[in-house]
């Protein structure tokens, strides 16, 4: 059984609309101003100050869903296992409800997606210098429906949301991303399109499944509610086909090998801040579906597709690890490091013990910290030198010292070294999966040895040797924005890595309480 | 007080670099210096505290650091004697370090970073030492490693010091594959990773139920399944620590970086990469010793390998020219010696061996630095000659880490209750001897690695002498410039190897009673395991068999038991090992063997004509390139680890996982059949990946029916 507690005011529904208040005031803004028949503002003076504002209100709006974000956080009670500050309206009809709840599993990962926005919105800041209106409108966009994909508790609300995040993403690779042509399907396009295109063709086929399965449940069980469904015993058979349909759509999105090709690509296009948000945030949308759906909905075909993920997982944290030791391009490097680290997440969930899922959960929230950054980092140097091309660089820290120091700090957080929050994930996990099986962890941990040579590979390139390279001689240290935001995520990392019990006190009663009913149904199930 | 014995050094690291910045390099230099002295008087007074005057063990607990079900890991401070001896050394040496570094970084400049590594390696060592549960030991693990990382790589700019920077950690990190797993293969086992419940509960031989079996077993017998194999459970975690051992202490097959460590600047060479760090995993093993003694083969796998390292790493410095690399390989050679002692079960010989290298090999490489700087950053001591003339002190202090290293005293006296002789001679001795004594027992591979231990005595005394013979003696080969100007070396640098020259002579002597000798029962209280062979019953009926603590009050208790039968052997042999009387001359002869060959060869004629090895000979070749092991891990993993993943990258996810999905499918559309055509002109590995996919969907397959008849 899972318990709900019902609140009083509608917060999450505030805290998950704010930002498309932000948004929808942009737009109006700009609707007031007078266009010529292309839509292109006629005033330029008025162009320039319809940005400047974008640019505040999105700043301002994305701090204040953070502290607002702070005040629901007040509200929660960690100990409570079950779902809190729930809101339920009839929505749709006919069972499909708004219903939006937060739990000890989903709560960490609003605060968050409300944390990395303002940081990704001041990363902006001078960088993106065309249709910056559009451009914190699609962020903000972004931000609710991302808020909304950890609050909502319909099935039906939660695809949508799911869904949703897809467009402003798919848009702001498309239309910010970087220069380049490809050749696609017999047509040459802007390489930004192609990224673009990849991330859309890839999780629209996993949506596709997702949302037949969605159907067949519908039917099945009458309403979308999720605690319902979680509570619903599926039979075996049904469970397998289900299963494979919610995998067929988080796989791509973790993403798990071999459907990760799309990661690369669009991290390369994407500006620096949607890299930020797809890594910190987009992609711990898979290992939360996983966690909200298979392992509760579908317990048996978890536990009997558990070997496939194990298999893919190391697969992934090998594969990935490898191909990252020979990447030319940085943020391929890191890209790449995502999904192995992504493998951690996938293998330890599985695991269904305490160690595996607690550790999937943190390595979630650690990789939000730290790739984050990393692709902060990326950004710095090419803001002013407008290449992402490891060998164009070298000897930095002779010029970038507070810089070089940053990037080590995260560089040993990719790493996984004790006293970061990389680590705490890293250990938990496999502790998780040597209990199951010691083949699992014997191979993951091989991803530690090749960590280490791709990450520290990369500094070294970057930042160590003489600067000889003429480009580099003047290039300036951080400013105070870059410091700022790079500073914060610094002490996160250091925090959680030295007692990261604050976070696991906030998943460990939703993880027992997940535990004990996936336990119960396989034992029911005759497993 | 404790906690600012480990503490004190973290604050050193942060704020060296900001008070470098604001008063200049100088402050920072006196910061983490005066922050280290106090450090080490502290580390004296807890030794003299828990060590000489029998004080309480105990573990002050600090918070939680991962806690997530039942394994929970605390950030802790664990004072007990072997702890207390690491304190001693890394305080101290690192102390020293500190003050010579005042003097040794002026030419170079960029003293704060420098001092704040120093400072930060010597925390992470701390916590290291004083771990209470395994994480812990992991976090000070990693941390070494990152200091060491950062302190090989300090000269940035140098290519072969990144290169070696980076070995270093790579190669470490493949020994921590090990640990970790080590440490998951505990978890799984004992439930917990606190040292106190898992070395009592080995002690107590208290029942153990791995997670998720049904069934337990007595935890000394219980075999469980690795890796789809039936292993004895203890075998497996004593194996896997030890693997992480290797690599941080450089040992056979895990050794190729130390020698490239030797890029850091040479006060780092002395601190980590002889004193302190590289012994940490000697140290492990001690602590670990109910561990070892309870899985034979493990600790047959230590003793191999220690023994094959001792030797191995002494045939490779009979050929360097590069003062630094001939004292690396020698510290390299001498873990091999630590370790070997432990392996046959002479925990307290290993740990003592540890404590007095730590002395002779800081004055060596420290001597080694002073040298360096003299001879205008010379390193090659083929290019030397005659530099006693030149640096009258540095030579005295040279001759005594040499004397010291090689072991000059009196077999068999025993005056007093101690031996009479240098620190190695005392230490040294004890574990060669060990080693024959576990041979006469039956340990496996005692003679073995008493024989190579003796072996690498001889070489050990001609490497020794050899770079004293060529670097001081006989006529200058150093360019006229240098010879006519060598440059200054300042007092701060000669000042701390004097204390270092006083523990290379006397430490041996000064603490043989207290480590090894009649006082090492109340000394060591139980913190290295002594197994009780004839008073095997005790042990499992004892009460508090899986009670947190229960280690202790076990030992103590298994060393009552045994005191009387100890005591009495104690004193028949005057303190040591009952051996024979050539075993006891053995390792004598051997240190006058390398010796006399050193000199024979070096000290007349010309000191650089081929000896018996001829260059360009085979021997001469295997020799001078290490035994080859660069070039073959180089060949073998470093190389295919690259290309594979380029192959990965370009063929996988390219042209198979690309091609195959968005690319194909869109090239599908665009033009159907001139697809099919492409893929039947395609390459061989595109369709075993294909096949690798397809396997993929059929085991799916298979699951699903599999589970659908239910």
């Amino acid at each position: 059984m899972i318990e709900q507690l019902h609140s009083d005011q509608p917060w999450l529904s505030l805290l998950t609309f704010a930002p498309l208040i932000g948004a929808l005031s942009i737009i109006l803004r700009r609707m007031m101003s007078r266009t010529d028949e292309n839509g292109v503002i006629v005033d330029p003076k008025e162009a320039a100050q319809i940005d400047t504002n974008a640019r505040r209100i999105a700043l301002g709006i994305t701090s204040l869903t953070f502290l607002v974000s702070l005040g629901v956080y007040a509200l929660y009670d960690s100990s409570f296992a079950g779902y809190q500050l729930v809101e339920e309206v009839p929505w749709l009809g006919g069972g499909i409800k708004y219903k939006m709840g937060v739990d000890g599993i989903s709560i960490l990962f609003v605060l968050l997606t409300t944390f990395i926005m303002p940081i990704c919105i001041l990363s902006s800041w001078d960088s993106i210098k065309s249709r910056v209106a559009d451009y914190m409108i699609a962020f903000l966009v972004l931000e609710t429906l991302m808020i909304g994909v950890f609050c909502a508790l319909d099935l039906f609300l939660f695809y949508f949301f799911f869904e949703g995040s897809l467009i402003p993403m798919f848009l702001i690779i498309g239309v910010w991303g970087s220069k380049g042509t490809k050749e696609f399907a017999g047509i040459t396009m802007p390489s930004r399109v192609y990224a673009a295109l990849k991330f859309f063709l890839f999780t629209l086929l996993g949506s596709l499944l997702l949302l037949v399965a969605m159907a067949w449940m519908y039917a099945e069980v009458g309403t979308t509610d999720i605690k319902v469904l979680q509570e619903f015993e599926f039979g075996a058979g049904a469970q397998k086909w289900l299963w494979l349909a919610f995998f067929a759509s988080f796989a791509v999105k973790m993403p798990m090998w071999p459907v990760h090709t799309w990661l690369p690509d669009a991290h390369v296009q994407a500006p620096t801040a949607g890299s930020v948000v797809l890594a910190a945030i987009l992609l711990k949308m898979g290992g939360y579906g996983f966690l909200r759906f298979s392992l509760p909905m579908f317990p048996i075909a978890s536990a009997d597709f558990a070997p496939l993920i194990y298999a893919l997982s190391i697969v992934a944290i090998i594969y990935t690890s490898l191909v990252a030791l020979a990447q030319e391009d940085m943020k391929k490097l890191i890209a790449y490091s995502s999904v192995a680290h992504m493998g951690f997440v996938t293998m330890g969930i599985f695991t269904g013990t305490k160690q595996g899922i607690e550790g999937g959960l943190f390595q979630m929230l650690s990789h939000g910290f730290i790739s984050g950054a990393l692709f902060l980092c990326v950004g710095v140097v090419y803001d002013r030198m407008h290449t992402r091309e490891i060998a164009a660089y070298g000897g930095l820290v002779h010029r970038m010292p507070l810089y070089a120091f940053l990037f080590l700090f995260f560089t040993l957080g990719n790493v996984g070294m004790p006293g970061t929050s990389g680590f705490v994930g890293e250990i938990l996990s496999m502790v998780g999966a040597f209990k199951v099986n010691s083949w699992i962890a014997f191979f993951a941990a091989f991803g530690v040895i090749l960590s280490a040579a791709y990450a520290l590979r990369l500094f070294r390139q970057v930042m160590y040797g003489e600067l000889t390279k003429e480009a580099l001689m003047a290039i300036p240290d951080l400013d105070r924005r870059e410091l700022g935001s790079l500073g914060v995520l610094m002490l996160f990392a250091l925090y959680l890595g030295f007692n990261p019990g604050p976070a696991l006190s906030v998943f460990s009663p939703a993880v027992d309480l997940l535990i004990s009913n996936y336990d119960a149904a396989l034992a029911g199930g005759g497993r | 007080m404790e906690a600012f014995v480990v503490l004190l050094p973290l604050f050193g690291a942060m704020f060296a670099m900001p008070v470098g910045r604001a008063f200049g390099y100088r402050a920072s230099e006196l910061l983490t210096t005066g922050f280290m002295l106090l450090a080490a008087i502290g580390a004296w007074l807890v030794f003299f505290d828990v060590g000489l005057g029998g004080g309480e063990d105990r573990t002050i607990p600090l918070f939680t650091w991962i806690g997530s079900g039942a394994f929970q890991a605390q950030w802790a401070m664990r004072i007990d004697t072997l702890s207390a001896v690491m304190l001693v050394v890394v305080n101290s040496v690192s102390f020293l370090v500190h003050w010579y570094s005042m003097g040794y970084m002026k030419d170079y400049g960029e003293q704060p970073r420098f001092f704040a590594y120093l400072s930060l390696f010597t925390f992470a060592m701390l916590t290291l030492v004083t771990a209470d549960n395994f994480l812990q030991l992991f976090f000070g693990w990693e941390g070494v490693g990152l200091a060491s990382y950062l302190l090989i790589g300090f000269w940035f700019k140098k290519k072969s010091a990144n290169d070696a920077a980076i070995k270093a950690f790579v190669v470490n990190r493949v020994g921590d594959f090990g640990f970790a797993l080590g440490i998951m293969c505990i978890f799984y086992v004992f439930g917990s990773i606190d040292f106190d419940t898992v070395f009592g509960a080995i002690a107590a031989n208290s029942e153990a139920v791995p997670f998720g079996q049904a069934a337990g077993a007595p935890i000394q017998e219980l075999t469980i399944n690795f890796l789809d194999n039936d292993w004895h459970a203890l075998t497996v975690i004593g194996v896997l620590l030890f693997i992480g051992a290797m690599g941080k202490s450089a040992q056979f097959f895990l050794h190729t970086w130390l020698p490239d460590a030797m890029e850091g600047p040479t006060p780092v060479s002395a601190l980590i990469h002889a004193a302190t760090m590289v012994t940490a995993g000697v140290f492990l093993v001690c602590r670990c010793s109910v561990i070892y003694e309870y899985a034979p083969d493990a600790a047959a796998m230590v003793t191999l390998v220690g023994a094959v390292t001792a030797f191995f790493a002494a045939t490779v410095g009979l050929l360097q020219d590069d003062i630094k690399k001939i004292v690396a390989y020698s510290t390299c050679s001498q873990l091999g010696y630590m370790f070997f002692a432990a392996g046959v079960g002479a925990y307290d010989a290993a740990m003592f061996h540890l404590f007095t290298h730590a002395f002779f090999k800081a004055l060596l490489f420290l001597g080694s630095g002073a040298v360096i700087i003299g001879m205008h950053h010379e390193q090659d001591i083929k290019k030397m000659g005659g530099v006693r003339a030149l640096m009258p002190f540095t030579h005295i202090l040279m001759v005594i880490g040499t004397i010291a290293i090689t072991g000059i005293g009196i077999p068999g006296l025993v005056l007093f209750g101690a031996p009479i002789g240098t620190a190695g001679f005392v230490s040294k001795d004890m574990i060669i001897e060990g080693a024959f004594l576990a041979g006469e027992a039956g340990r496996a591979f005692g003679y073995f690695a008493f024989t190579l231990g003796l072996l690498a005595a001889v070489m050990t005394a001609f490497y020794s002498w050899r770079l004293i013979f060529l670097t001081f003696w006989g006529p200058s080969r150093a360019p006229e410039a240098v010879r006519k100007h060598p440059h200054a070396v300042p007092d701060t640098m000669m000042a701390p190897l004097v204390p270092l020259a006083i523990g290379a002579l006397a430490a041996g002597v000064a603490f043989y009673g207290n480590f090894v000798g009649d006082k090492s029962e109340s000394f060591w209280n139980g913190a290295l395991y002594e197994k009780a062979e004839q008073h095997e019953a005790p042990v499992a009926d004892h009460p508090q068999a899986d009670g947190h603590g229960a280690v202790d009050t076990h030992a103590a208790e298994t060393s009552d038991d045994s005191a009387e039968g100890e005591e009495e052997a104690a004193e028949d042999h005057g303190g040591g090992h009952h051996v024979p009387v050539w075993v006891l001359w053995s390792p004598f002869f051997a240190m006058v063997l390398g010796t006399g060959a050193a000199a024979l060869h070096y000290l007349r004629g010309d000191p650089l004509r081929p000896g018996l090895l001829r260059p360009g000979g085979m021997i001469y070749g295997f020799l001078k390139n290490k035994w080859y092991f660069d070039e073959i891990y180089d060949f073998l993993l470093v190389k295919p680890a690259f290309a594979f993943g380029r192959f990965l990258w370009k063929e996988g996810d390219g042209k198979t996982i690309d091609g195959v999905g968005p690319d194909g499918i869109a090239a599908l559309v665009a033009a159907g059949a001139r697809r099919i055509v492409k893929i039947q002109s395609g390459y061989l590995y595109h369709y075993a990946f294909a096949m690798l996919v397809g396997i993929a969907v059929f085991v799916t397959f298979m699951l699903i029916m599999a589970g659908g008849g239910q």
